[in-house]
């Protein structure tokens, strides 16, 4: 197996994957799905400790099998997917098809630490649309390990919400690919509350001209949790544009990462890019990294970034009290409303439900 | 009835109040002036809970509660209301929300059924409109980008709709103009009852021209050193507060 990557590795400095490392893993055996997974009532794909579950599934259209792809790049945790995958969606949405919307749900549990390493294909055809809802979950130790592989072509737009909520014991690691083009729109949110250690690694590739992505993200974290957020944008052809809103709430002894560089090749003129990172901490343990990287060839480009970390602002505590508003109640009205922003893309509405219940539990469960 | 007896405070251990004495009953408007520095805020911000602010003697009850033990949204729900000098902005918090969250936390601590949305909105556009404010004002973010005279007014807002029994009011005419003061002082006027009573906190005089006080009071280095009249607040206007200090003393 491809050895995992070390914090020698500039991309890996802040996410320490030892405690990963330590931990050996069996190979993912079936299990069984607990009734009431969430239902959203679109097309739902549930997957056991990384094995598809046919009998509980709904599948959507345009859902073909597993197929082994070799692994181009150099990325560790890509690699290792390739190596060891042997189980995936595959969705390829044809020309001019509107798709709706499809769930796609990851469970695990174990009664000894298990590895599995699903890998997705998504294909969007010119003018296509597609939203896809993924939550991730279970219990237990176990490492999950997914590399989503997307290819929107000319005018498709893919909506692409994700709820990463795994069991507290559990490692995260995920890629997430995207080829970009002309037209297309890629959409992105994704909300971290779960595992014990981390890391969602975006690398949208903006080919076309006019190419769009949004990459937005909120990480709730609490414990010692460690969330890695880290985004590789690359902008390749003109007159595409990036915009990244990403929100982190720490508690406790929480560290959360944030690493966003975005690339703008020289061909890429009149690139307009955008990134913002912002930080609540609301404990004194509480720690976050945020580590922006502009890289830029062209030289008509608009790129800007912004970075804050603070804390709940007592004023507007005492503001909300002196209405009558409990303290609780108004600490989770002023993180509700610090995490807004990067909620707008979704606008799906039963993932939007998702994700503001998850948000209610997160703060109830403190 | 608001009853503060022999009031001392400290912040980061710098005596403010030292030994404030004061009865408000239901029903009446009193008026606390007083130069810069006199405690004037000190007091609202004693009285509503503020953080900071270390209480070092006496007491202040309201309604035979003693309130400087209670938490702020525990005032509140008793029927305290501070209308804040500088309203706080509240981005990513809309208004309305804010507003039916406070009106049902204060509901429900004071064991009245809550208001639903349609219910709020209906009473929400009524003092709005009593407030000339546009009905997009609940639309907005609390405070984000509103002007002085439009945050004000939204203080006037909650107040009506939280319908306190005693409201502080912390310097509210600074910063309006004149048809933005007589609005807000109308917002006032309009909940004057044997049950509603008021603390108007104004270094002026001219918002007492519309908000006529049943009792004048100075506040100075942190005490009360003259209590009198309407006619008191004039008289301050015509000859300043200098001397004021040095004649309370002498009284006391």
């Amino acid at each position: 197996m491809t050895a995992l990557p070390t914090r020698k590795l500039e991309a890996w400095r802040y996410t320490d994957l030892k405690s990963l490392a330590s931990v050996s893993f069996a190979d993912a055996v079936p299990g069984l799905a607990p009734l009431g997974l969430p239902d959203l009532g679109v097309p739902r794909l549930i997957f056991v400790n990384g094995i598809y579950d046919a009998q509980r599934s709904t599948p959507p259209d345009f859902l073909s099998g597993f197929a082994r792809v070799a692994e181009a790049s150099d990325q560790p945790l890509a690699l290792i997917n390739a190596e060891q995958a042997h189980d995936g969606v595959t969705i390829t949405v044809p020309d001019d098809t509107d798709a709706g919307a499809v769930l796609l749900i990851s469970y695990a549990a174990a009664e000894n630490p298990i590895a599995f390493h699903p890998r997705h294909r998504i294909t969007l055809g010119m003018g296509a649309r597609l939203t896809l809802i993924e939550i991730a979950m279970g219990q237990g130790v176990y490492w999950h390990n997914p590399v989503t592989d997307i290819a929107l072509h000319e005018n498709a737009k893919l909506q692409h919400y994700q709820l990463q909520n795994e069991s507290i014991e559990a490692f995260h690691l995920a890629t997430i690919r995207a080829k970009i083009a002309a037209s297309a729109a890629y959409v992105s949110f994704s909300m971290v509350q779960g595992a014990k250690l981390s890391r969602a690694e975006f690398h949208p590739t903006l080919m076309g001209v006019g190419a769009v992505t949004q990459l937005n993200a909120a990480q709730l974290l609490r414990g010692q949790q460690h969330g890695d957020y880290t985004c590789v944008v690359k902008h390749d052809a003109p007159n595409c544009a990036s915009r990244q809103v990403v929100k982190s709430v720490m508690d406790d002894h929480a560290r959360g990462v944030f690493q966003g560089r975005i690339e703008v090749a020289r061909a890429a003129q009149k690139t307009d890019g955008y990134q913002m990172s912002q930080a609540l901490l609301l404990s004194d343990g509480a720690e976050m990294d945020i580590k922006p990287e502009l890289e830029i060839f062209a030289d008509d480009v608009k790129c800007s970034h912004g970075a804050t970390i603070g804390a709940l602002d007592p004023e507007q505590i005492f503001y909300l009290r002196s209405r009558g508003i409990s303290e609780d109640q108004a600490r989770a009205m002023l993180i509700r409303a610090f995490l807004n922003e990067a909620l707008e893309p979704v606008s799906h509405a039963a993932a939007r439900g998702l994700f503001e219940a998850a948000i209610d539990k997160w703060w109830a469960e403190k | 009835m608001l009853e503060i007896k022999n009031l001392t405070a400290a912040i980061e251990g710098k005596e403010i109040l030292r030994g404030v004495d004061l009865i408000v009953p239901d029903g009446e408007i009193h008026a606390i002036m007083g130069p810069n520095g006199a405690g004037k805020s000190t007091l609202s911000y004693v009285l509503s809970g503020r953080e900071g602010y270390e209480v070092t003697g006496g007491s202040a009850t309201y309604n035979g509660q003693n309130i400087l033990d209670m938490p702020p949204e525990a005032r509140a729900a008793a029927g305290i209301f501070l209308a804040f000098q500088y309203p706080v902005e509240l981005p990513g918090v809309g208004n309305a929300n804010f507003i039916r969250t406070a009106v049902n936390a204060v509901r429900r601590a004071r064991g009245e059924p809550e208001l639903d949305a349609v219910a709020f909105l209906k009473a929400a556009r009524a003092e709005l409109k009593k407030l000339s404010m546009p009905d997009d004002m609940l639309k907005r973010n609390v405070n984000v980008g509103f002007s002085g005279g439009e945050k004000k007014r939204n203080e006037v807002l909650q107040m009506a709709l939280l319908q306190p029994g005693l409201a502080i009011l912390d310097e509210t005419d600074s910063g309006l103009d004149i048809d933005a003061l007589k609005i807000v002082a109308e917002g006032v006027n309009a909940l004057r009852s044997s049950k509603f009573s008021a603390l108007v906190i104004t270094h002026y005089q001219r918002l007492l021209d519309h908000i006529v006080p049943d009792r004048v009071h100075v506040l100075s280095s942190g005490r009360i050193v003259r209590s009198g009249g309407p006619e008191l607040a004039l008289e301050l206007e015509a000859h300043g507060y200098a001397g004021q200090a040095a004649a309370g003393q002498e009284a006391a």
